[in-house]
């Protein structure tokens, strides 16, 4: 921490001379006073430098925080892994690039755990630009770590269709009566993976990175519930992942929530797949948990001083009062 | 001047300072980007992203390659980007002229996408394939084939509800549209009914109904009883809370006290997640600028050939 100090010094420089007029302020208002009448957009830039910093400091040194994997992730992990090689995985990546942060990593660890586990992956999406995200994930993982892998032997990226909940309704019964060729426009009956394929329930696994709708509920009530013998897992947005909570452990083999469950498998990954120095693209989301700690930081602390305000306040308002002390809290409210 | 302008200014002065000095009095610079040429299998050229490393490698091997190459295009994309996400996040300061073209252009682009998504992955495949198989195959799809290849007249109806529900936008007999759009509200009322009755209705209360004592092996399993105890404990107080035919005194009354501290809990795990998400997006554009843009920092080692943190990461 000291060398990194001292090599970056002109960051830590530009940090202080930010928050010297904050430090003015208080010092010349009071801190009671100066809080009480804080811009928010103080809160704005000292929320910047919680994540820019250590985003920083990750950034050029390498480190990363430990990260322990809680038993939902291991329980998504184990679902993966308990595969044999040439088993059927349906991939459904229905999110878009402003969930990319959020999601992007365990993408890339799904992925990844798919090609160690030699799986078959069909890739479709729920989300017009569900397919970008598909080809991206690809050419990051497959294309440049496992060039053995043959597209439409090992891998197909059937693309995306449009009717929502209704797309997962037919796919489940009877996949070519809406996919008749896959996102290269190459027919369905010419690809040798997609041969005695006919419906979803053949797939050995479902795998969904889901940032709304449609996704991980659409995938429970019409793809996971009717069909019990079709396994399915996802990773979701964090806003959404107290939603799908109730659906584990029956309708929902496996969770990701948000950054956190990403780091989490992303390390169950590693640990089984990465070897002795793995590549820094499979720590995206381990590297993430850094701001994510200074951040909550920093919003507990400002939830604990904006309550200490609050009371303050409402205890001055009080104290000229003799009587009952209605009428100042009425004022109060 | 007053005071917001001089602030403004003076950001702009140091911004664009900084980013003159990096992009010229330094080795690496910055916000380039590079791409790796290839051939298909069948024959075709083929671009892939690369990296400023890769790029350097390969002019160690053999100057003068041509394979990974500096790429205008998606450098000026680069830069593009950036300049958008710092015009968004300009807004938290105040208004700007920056976040209004920023906000114009991104719902632009996207309805313009979702227009021609629209086109080629709902209408020409499902609706005009159908109806007109071989013309689609000449001019679009030329890998449909087999029974897909088969006109199937069923798909007028469609074409015609289709026709109807762009009728709204006629000067008269607006209430066609009414008719298709009856169709399909009836028939997501339908399917959703069904889902939700089956996959959250019926298959939640089959999840709430969990033994209390939980025994392993013939173990008593502390921790999966108090588990499951909440679980029972607290759907029954949450749903006191919304039972409205006795009046929430007494017993009653505690119990649906005990619900409201069940719902703030949750609403509380709610928010906490709704926050390590919008950090999570905080956190990618700030490494965008910081390691995309800016080469500060390069965590994925894709620079690693001249950066200084060559040594760091070894």
């Amino acid at each position: 921490m000291g060398a990194f100090l001292r090599d970056q010094w002109w960051v830590v420089a530009i940090f202080i001379a930010t928050l010297v007029p904050l430090v003015r302020r208080f010092a010349s208002a009071g801190v009671m006073e100066g809080l009480r009448t804080l811009d928010r957009r103080w809160i704005f830039l000292l929320m910047l430098w919680s994540v820019l910093l250590p985003i920083y400091f990750i950034g050029v040194t390498g480190r990363t925080f430990p990260e322990v994997p809680s038993a939902l992730a291991r329980a998504t992990f184990d679902e993966i892994d308990r595969l044999a090689p040439g088993d059927p995985v349906l991939l459904s990546f229905d999110y878009d690039p402003a969930s990319e942060g959020e999601l992007q990593p365990m993408a890339t660890a799904f992925v990844k755990h798919c090609a160690e586990k030699k799986l078959k992956m069909y890739f479709m999406a729920l989300w017009p630009v569900g397919p970008q995200m598909v080809q991206n994930t690809v050419d990051r993982v497959i294309r440049a770590d496992y060039p053995n892998l043959v597209y439409g032997e090992d891998y197909v990226n059937l693309g995306y269709k449009s009717g929502y909940e209704a797309v997962i309704r037919v796919i489940t019964t009877n996949i070519r009566e809406l996919y008749t060729t896959d996102a290269r426009g190459t027919a369905i009956q010419d690809i040798p993976m997609m041969k005695g394929i006919t419906s979803v329930q053949q797939m050995k696994l479902i795998i969904n990175v889901s940032a709304g709708y449609p996704g991980v509920k659409e995938w429970v009530q019409y793809g996971a519930t009717p069909y019990p013998a079709v396994h399915l897992i996802a990773g979701t947005t964090g806003v959404q992942a107290p939603l799908v909570y109730p659906y584990v452990p029956r309708q929902l083999r496996g969770l990701l929530g948000a950054i956190k469950g990403a780091a989490e498998y992303e390390k169950l990954v590693i640990d089984t797949y990465g070897g002795p120095n793995p590549d820094p693209k499979y720590l995206e989301g381990l590297r993430r948990m850094g701001p994510q700690l200074v951040a909550h930081m920093l919003i507990i602390m400002l939830i604990i001083v904006a309550n200490v305000l609050y009371f303050t306040e409402k205890r001055a308002a009080r104290r000229p009062s003799t009587g009952s002390g209605r009428p100042e809290r009425a004022e109060g409210r | 001047m007053n005071r917001d302008q001089l602030i403004w200014i003076v950001l702009f002065a140091v911004g664009a300072a900084a980013l003159l000095g990096r992009a010229v009095l330094t080795e690496q610079g910055m916000g380039r980007e590079y791409i790796r040429q290839t051939v298909t299998p069948a024959g075709g050229t083929e671009f892939l992203p690369a990296t400023y490393g890769d790029y350097v490698r390969a002019e160690q091997a053999q100057p003068g390659q041509t394979e990974y190459r500096f790429s205008r295009a998606r450098t000026i994309g680069l830069w593009l980007a950036a300049f958008f996400t710092l015009a968004v996040f300009s807004f938290l300061y105040s208004d700007n002229p920056f976040y209004k073209v920023a906000e114009s252009v991104l719902v632009g682009v996207s309805a313009g996408y979702w227009m021609v998504v629209g086109f080629w992955d709902v209408l020409v495949p499902n609706l005009i394939g159908r109806l007109w198989p071989s013309m689609v195959q000449a001019w679009a799809m030329p890998g449909l084939a087999g029974a897909e290849a088969q006109r199937n007249l069923w798909y007028i109806v469609p074409l015609v509800l289709g026709v109807m529900l762009l009728w709204r936008l006629a000067p008269r007999g607006t209430w066609i549209a009414r008719w298709p759009l009856s169709f399909i509200v009836g028939t997501f009322a339908g399917l959703q009914l069904i889902g939700f009755l089956h996959g959250d209705f019926l298959a939640q209360i089959r999840n709430t109904i969990l033994p209390l004592a939980v025994f392993e092996a013939g173990a008593f399993d502390f921790w999966a009883s108090v588990r499951n105890l909440l679980i029972v404990g607290g759907v029954l107080c949450a749903v006191t809370y919304f039972f409205f035919s006795f009046e929430h005194k007494g017993a009653v009354g505690r119990v649906a006290k005990v619900g409201i501290w069940f719902l703030m809990i949750t609403f509380g795990a709610a928010f906490g997640y709704t926050v390590m998400g919008r950090i999570a997006l905080l956190a990618i554009r700030i490494e965008f600028l910081l390691d995309d843009w800016l080469w500060l920092i390069d965590p994925s080692r894709r620079r690693a050939v001249s950066m200084l943190l060559q040594g760091i990461w070894g």
